[in-house]
Order: C-alpha cells, then structure tokens, then sequence
C-alpha cells in the first residue's frame, strides 16, 4: 500500500479531543457552532435518529399486516403511523443526510475553509431540527378528532380535499404543512449554500471539469431542491389559506379542484425524489472508483447524465397521476418523459460498470453495500420503467407493487449507499474505523432482509392489494406474502441495530485510521483525522481530477490525460 | 476470500428455502376458497390488453436485467481483488466516446419501441368508441362506500355492482361514469380493468367486458379516511338472463311487510331515515346507502362482512364492531328496538 500520509503543506494540527473540554462547554459549542463539519455531524445524527425512529413505524406497520383483521393497531393510529413513516422518511432522513454529506464534504473537497455562508448554514440545519420536532409534537399535541393527538393521517402526498377541515377537521394536516414548510425553508437555505461552495469556493487550479463528482451531483440535486421544494411550501400555504382563511383553492365543494392539488404536489414530489436519490449516486461516485482502484470512466458522461436526469426529472410529475383521468395524449406526454429518465440512468449504471471493469475491486464494507446498491438501482429502474407503462400502470398505480418500487429506490439504492458513505467517511469524521466484522455483518443481513422484504413485496400488488390498507380480507390470497414482507422487515431491522451498535462502539474502540485508510484521491483523504478547523492552513493547489493520486504517482498523474 | 463468499451465498439460499417452504406451507393449508384479484387473471379486455402489455415489458426489462445483472456479476467475479498483499494498482482508463455513444443509443432505441407500444395501448383502451349496445352506470365514491346509478333502469345499487357478460360477437360493455361525493376514491377491480378515480367536481370514466361470469372483487384505491381498507367492491357478471331478473327485481319499491310494522316505526323516528333511502316510504335520506333492496346484497358495509341477521343486528348496534370509524353513528337502539329494526329490514329482499 502507498504510503498514506500525505497532507496538503501546511495543514493545521488536529485540534484537542473533545473528551478534554468541559460537558456543558462541549454542548454548547454544538449548539452554536457554524464550522461545516459539526453541521454536517448534527445533519448526520439527526438523519440517522429519525431513520431509527421511522424504522420502527415500519415495524409497527408490518406487524399490523401480519394477519388479515390483526388489530394491533386501530385503524386511525396506523392510517398516523404510515403517513408519519413516509414523511420521517422523506423529510427528516432523506432530506437531512443529503445535507450531512454535503456539508461535511463538499467544502473539503473543493479545498475550502467553510461553506460558503456558515451562519446561513447553522440556520438552515436548526429550522430544519424545529420543523421536525414540530412535526413529532403532532403526535402529544392538540385535543383532534379521536382524542389520540393530530398526527397526520392524509398520506405523505395529503390528497386534497381530504385534508380540507370538512374531511381533516382536526390540526393533522395543519402539523404536516406547517412543519414541512420550516423544514423546506431549512432545505432552501442549505442549497443555496451547497451550490454556492461548490461554484464559488474551489481552491486554486480545482476547475469546474476537475471537481470531484461527488460535488457535481450535489450542486446539482440541491439546485434541483430549490426548484421543487418552492411549489410544495406554496400549496401548503394555499392549502392553510383554505382551512383558516376561506380560501377555494382545493376546496371541491366550494368549486375548488382536487387535481390541481396533485400537480402541485407532484410538480414537488418527483423531482424531489432525485433530490434524495442524485446524493446517493455522489457517494456511489466516489466509493466505486476508490475501491475499484480505478479512475471513474467516462467523467464528462457521468455529469452530464447527473445534470441530464435533473432536468428531466422536472418533466415528468403527472406519471403518478395517469389515473387521475388526464387525456390520452397527456397520459402519452408523461410516457415518453418518464421513460427518457432511463438514458441517463443507464448511462450512470454503465459508467459505473466501466469504472470496475478491469479494476481490482476490494469488497471492503463501503463497497459491498455500493456493489449492492447497482444490481438494486438496475431492478429499482427496470420496475420504475413498468410502472411508466400507462396502461400497466393504471393496474399497479397504489398497489403494492409500487410500494416495492420506491423501495427499491429509498432502501435499496439509497439507504445502501447511506451506509456506504458512512462505512467510507465515518473514519474521517471520527479518527477511527468502523468494525469491519460488524460491518460485514450489518451488510448480509440488511441485504438478505431487504430482498426477502422488498423483492417479495411486489407480488401482492400484482394480486391486487393496495396501498395504504390497515387491514385485508382473509381470502385475497395476499396472507402468506405479507408475512414474508414482514419476517424481512424483523431482518432489516436487526441489521440496522448491529449498524447503531457499531456507530457507538467503533467510536471508543476502533482502529486508528490516519488520514487516509482507503488510500483514496479527494482532497478530505489530505487532512489530519477529523479535520482540524477551517481544514486547511494554506490554500491547496490542483492540478487533476485526483489531486492525491498525483502525488501519490508523480510517474504517472492524472493531469496527463485529461 | 471466495469460500467466505460462497458460504454466504449458501447460507442466503439456506434462507430462500425457508422461506419458500413456509410459503408453501401458508398456500396449501389456507382456509376457505380463495378470491385473489390477480392482474394475470384478466376476464375483460381492458385488463386482457394490459396483461398481454406487460408480458412484453417484462420480456423487455428482463433481457436488460439479465445482461446487465450478467456483466455485473462477470466484474464482480473476474475483477475483484486476489490476495490482500496484491497492492498494485490496475491500469487507469478515464473513458471512451465511443463505448459511451454505443450504450447511449441502445437505451434510446429501446424507449422509441417501448413508447410506441405503450402509446398505441393509451389510445386502445382510454379513447375507445362507446358502442351503442353498451350500458351506462354512474359511480359515485362516498366515504367508505359505493353507490351505483343506472339511468337507464333508474336503479340505485350500492357496493356490489351488477353488469351483463358481454358476449365478443355482440358485445354489451359497460362505460363507468365515476364522480365522487367528498374525497378522491380510485374504482379498481384488477380483474376487470386499471382503476380510474373518483373525483369531486369532476367526471372520469372507464369500460369493462367481462368475458366470463362470475364475481370480482376490488376496493377503493386511493386513500380515503379511516376506513378506506374497508372499502371494498364486488362487480357480479350476470348472463343476460340474470341480469335482467335482477334490475327487474331492484325497480321494484320496497317489500311492504305489516308483520315487521314495529321496526319500519323505528326506523322512520329514531333518524334512521335521514341517511336512508327506502323506495316506498318516508325514508329519502341520501347521505347513506340506499337499503330498498338491503337483503339482495351478499355483503354489509361495503363489503365488510357477510349480510346476514346477527352481523346486520350487530351493525346496527354499534357499527364500530366491523368498522372502526365509518360515518355510520351508533343510534343507542335498545335490545327490543335492534331486534324490530333488524327484523324489517330483513324482509327488504
């Protein structure tokens, strides 16, 4: 192995544990700090608790779907229960890690002392913590309808006009929109910070065709946010004019329209989807090649197509709505739009066959879960392309096939990649390795769970179960598969403990990691681990696409060939 | 390196089979006769074309998966790394245009054949001409039930919806006209066709065939309130024969019985009626089902349970039982009152 201890000249000391600080000292520093590291830290743990907390309404779900007419929960607490495990899933993790990486890495890459606005950063993260803990008060707050608290129970996509006071009549959608709008001015506020640093703040030499691909693709998805989170924030609004304020937007039975609503919230909802999804093809991006021992094939292509699949997201909101009775050559429009999604993505998977093709790949834990992550992300597209067939479509349209879809995408492609970037980084953040047994561990069981869980989950919905349901009849023919579902689910969920576990346990006991354990080629693998503050004590110069594989074999850089 | 792999491998198949045993085990001692709403058991040509469809999409996407899958298990394979001391690095390809043009054009000509073949299939099944033979029922979602309007017969069924077969040589479809009264509703019986939904201030529509007699189930597909899981839909395929006894019976009013005099009495002051219609008498109310024909339906609730005496008693008297939060109140009736209740809408064959 190289030698791996190359940091850029200049480079400050590591700073003094945190161990030597007073508790409340410590604390405090989180609370106030604006250093792009603890932000990114604060994003993560906080991405990670709610992933934890949405995990076990995912249990809890699954367990009420055990039997037919099993009531563990009443029908109103599980219609709570899965509209707040979508959105803990979506808002609270998936919006949260995508900023936990960037903040962490984008600066560092880009040889940066910060993000581009710190305190702009500190309250992006802190609207967003608020917002969810408000969205968390729904379930102890208020008197509601049932007496059992305000916890949305209108879906995560709140279909007008069930949620209009003459259907909601209780603060449930009332928590969802205004939550979700404190957490979605978070969101625009981290992106403008994230696509700031990423054009504005690149050291010397890092030109706009030599940034790594982990900060394309982040750039582009947070520009992409601030696209789609705008129409969301404004819908809710016009949704809280019609409950308090006599507004007709979406109120039917005043002449308001209930597809409006839809487009609305899909015009938001799909491209957010690649929201979630673009930052995980960034940690794909860096992982595979690493561990490949390669150079990413094709660079220009894989931006492009990360750039491509942006704005052709933006196109193609209404395929969740082909039985919503839009014209036939409306329903075609959206066809053709969602299929071309699938150019880009494919060249994005064949990109990264081409890097590992010829490599001498480690299967190391970061790279199992991204090996995974691409046989996942191919089948995840392959239904996506069925379910872009309208017609077929209006058979699997909320049923459970879709549910295995998305899935697929939210489990398989970026939950996967979520523990590969934290299996990849955490020795950068912490100093020390994650348990490489525990990590192997973590990843065949949260393997084996997830496609007992989610390849079988498909199956009910080509038997006709929909989505949604708290409860199914005993003779549909659906029992076996949904126990199925459910013992994998009991499997993934024993998986993402032993992950906690060794979260905790690698930050007492790991291994050492110095600076550079991966003998990888971004400019974070130049600095001490964990970063000292402000990361680097002069400017770094570059003059490749891998500043460190250059020093690393000053006989044959990279910038000869680009 | 690879006995540890193939141990994992082993063991994940140790895990298939456990569970495909208790799969099976699950199929062959379930109870009672299945009525699965399968997609690949289609019996009306809507959901014919859409089955015949999605064969051909996944011979399609199953090809990709197979060669791309296949490429990426060679990688897997032929490329990882042997010995942990092989510390060399590979040599660095940055790319190539023309690799990049080439699976760059495949994609594209599989989305040109793809699209074509979905479009044509839009354009088949949503702008088919409505023949002159078909028969039109109006469908109207409610919070957590189905009502049907046929026009042509002024009939108004509810939760189980009654069609003729319609026979390829001449066929007698039937076109759905689908409104909703409060929140959006999707009409889905897999068997029959795609759903379409129910839509406040709006009208959709959609047609079925049958092929085959028989009953169908289905339920609401778009999430609707509490009890959207208990929305559930039955379509009976009559033959032309049965089908026309049975609009011929639900024209009529309703039974008059003066042996159950005491329950009407019940029902007509104890609010019964301001839901409720019963052809025939005071009772116009049109928040609920219309019950003039209750006792010729197989099912209570919209499918919640069986119709029969006790479960209709038991319904009466505290619908939370079968259905925790529909919009049916618990009226309070006392024992004798349930039991005069029950017994005249019993007699509403």
């Amino acid at each position: 192995m190289a030698d791996s201890t190359y940091p850029i000249p200049g480079s400050v000391e590591a700073p003094h544990r945190w161990s030597q600080a007073a508790v409340l000292e410590w604390l405090n520093s989180w609370v106030i700090t604006v250093d792009h590291k603890k932000l990114g830290i604060l994003y993560m743990l906080y991405a990670v608790f709610f992933l934890l907390v949405g995990g076990a309404e995912a249990i809890a779900i699954r367990i009420q779907l055990l039997y037919p007419h099993m009531h563990f929960m009443s029908p109103q607490v599980f219609n709570r229960i899965f509209t707040m495990h979508g959105n803990t899933m979506v808002f609270l993790f998936g919006m949260t890690y995508i900023f936990g990486f960037a903040n962490y890495l984008v600066p560092l890459m880009v040889g940066a002392r910060d993000m581009a606005f710190p305190r702009l950063n500190a309250f992006s993260f802190w609207l967003t913590f608020f917002g969810g803990l408000l969205l968390y008060y729904s379930f102890i707050g208020g008197g509601g309808l049932y007496g059992a608290g305000n916890a949305p129970d209108v879906m995560w996509w709140a279909y007008a006009p069930l949620t209009e006071r003459a259907f909601s009549p209780g603060h449930a959608p009332d928590y969802w929109a205004l939550s979700l709008i404190v957490t979605g001015f978070g969101t625009i506020g981290a992106s403008i910070n994230v696509i700031a640093t990423a054009f504005c703040m690149r050291c010397k030499g890092m030109t706009l065709m030599r940034l790594p691909v982990f900060v394309w693709v982040n750039a582009t998805a947070s520009g992409l946010a601030l696209i789609t989170i705008t129409p969301l924030t404004a819908a809710q609004v016009m949704l809280l004019i019609d409950r308090y304020l006599g507004g007709h937007f979406f109120d039917t039975q005043a002449g308001g329209s209930a597809m409006i609503w839809a487009h609305f919230f899909w015009i938001f909802g799909h491209p957010e989807v690649y929201v979630l999804v673009l930052p995980a093809f960034a940690i794909a991006n860096e992982v595979i090649p690493v561990f490949s021992r390669k150079a990413i094939f094709g660079y220009p292509a894989v931006v492009a197509a990360s750039v491509g699949i942006a704005f052709v997201s933006l196109g193609v909101w209404a395929h969740h709505m082909f039985t919503i009775g839009m014209t036939s050559v409306g329903n075609a429009f959206f066809v053709l739009s969602t299929m071309l999604v699938g150019i880009p993505t494919s060249i994005k998977i064949f990109n990264w066959l081409g890097t590992m093709w010829g490599g001498k790949i480690r299967f190391a834990t970061p790279m199992l879960f991204c090996t995974a992550f691409v046989v996942q992300f191919l089948l995840a597209g392959l239904t996506g392309i069925m379910l872009s067939v309208a017609p077929w479509n209006w058979q699997l349209h909320n049923s459970y096939f879709v549910i295995a879809h998305f899935h697929y995408v939210l489990v398989g492609a970026i939950a996967f990649c979520v523990f590969a970037g934290i299996y990849y980084w955490y020795p950068k953040v912490t100093g020390r390795m994650l348990s490489e047994k525990l990590g192997k561990w973590h990843f065949w069981l949260f393997f084996i769970g997830f496609h007992v869980t989610f390849d079988v989950m498909h199956i009910p919905g080509l038997l006709g179960m929909p989505r949604s349901i708290y409860t199914y009849e005993a003779d549909r023919g659906w029992t076996g598969w949904n126990q199925i579902v459910s013992i994998g689910g009991l499997i993934q969920g024993i998986a993402v403990l032993i992950f906690a576990v060794n979260l905790i346990w690698s930050y007492f006991k790991g291994k050492e990691a110095g600076n550079d354990p991966w003998d990888a080629w971004t400019l974070e693998w130049a600095t001490p681990s964990p970063p000292p503050a402000y990361n680097f004590a002069t400017d770094p110069v570059v003059t490749s696409r891998r500043p460190l594989w250059d020093i690393k074999h000053p006989d044959d850089p990279d910038w000869k060939y680009e | 390196m690879l006995a540890k792999w193939l141990k994992c491998v082993f063991l994940s198949a140790k895990n298939w089979c456990l569970l495909l045993a208790l799969f099976i085990w699950h199929t062959a001692f379930a109870e009672g006769p299945q009525s699965t709403p399968s997609i690949y058991a289609p019996a009306s040509t809507p959901a014919q074309s859409i089955y015949d469809l999605s064969l051909f999409v996944l011979t399609i996407t199953g090809a990709i998966f197979v060669t791309v899958g296949g490429v990426l298990a060679f990688v897997v394979f032929r490329f990882r790394q042997r010995g942990e001391d092989d510390t060399t690095e590979p040599a660095q390809i940055y790319g190539s245009t023309q690799v990049e043009l080439a699976w760059t054009v495949i994609p594209i000509l599989i989305v040109v054949v793809l699209f074509l073949t979905t479009a044509r299939m839009i354009f088949a099944i949503q702008d088919a001409p409505q023949p002159k033979s078909a028969l039109d029922v109006t469908v109207v979602g409610h919070q957590f039930w189905w009502e049907f309007n046929y026009p042509k017969y002024g009939i108004h069924a509810v939760n189980e919806l009654h069609v003729p077969l319609s026979d390829p040589q001449s066929p007698t479809p039937t076109y759905l006209k689908l409104l909703s009264a409060d929140v959006i509703h999707s009409f889905w019986v897999p068997q029959l066709a795609g759903k379409t939904d129910l839509l406040p201030n709006n009208v959709n529509d959609m047609w079925i065939d049958p092929h085959h007699t028989g009953m169908y189930v289905g339920q609401c597909a778009q999430f609707c309130g509490v009890q959207h899981a208990k929305m559930l839909l039955r379509v009976y395929v009559d033959t032309p024969q049965q089908f026309e006894a049975w609009v011929k019976n639900q024209q009529q009013k309703a039974v008059e019985d003066e042996s159950v005099a005491t329950g009407r009495h019940v029902f007509e002051t104890q609010s019964c009626m301001n839901c409720h219609t019963i052809q025939g008498t005071a009772a116009t109310g049109r928040f609920g089902p219309d019950l003039t024909h209750l006792m010729s339906r197989d099912t209570l609730a919209s499918g919640a349970m069986a119709n029969n005496k006790d479960n209709l008693r038991e319904w009466i008297r505290h619908p939370d039982t079968f259905k925790e939060g529909s919009l049916m109140p618990a009226m309070q009736l006392n024992d004798q009152q349930l039991d005069q209740v029950t017994a005249y809408l019993a007699t509403l064959k």
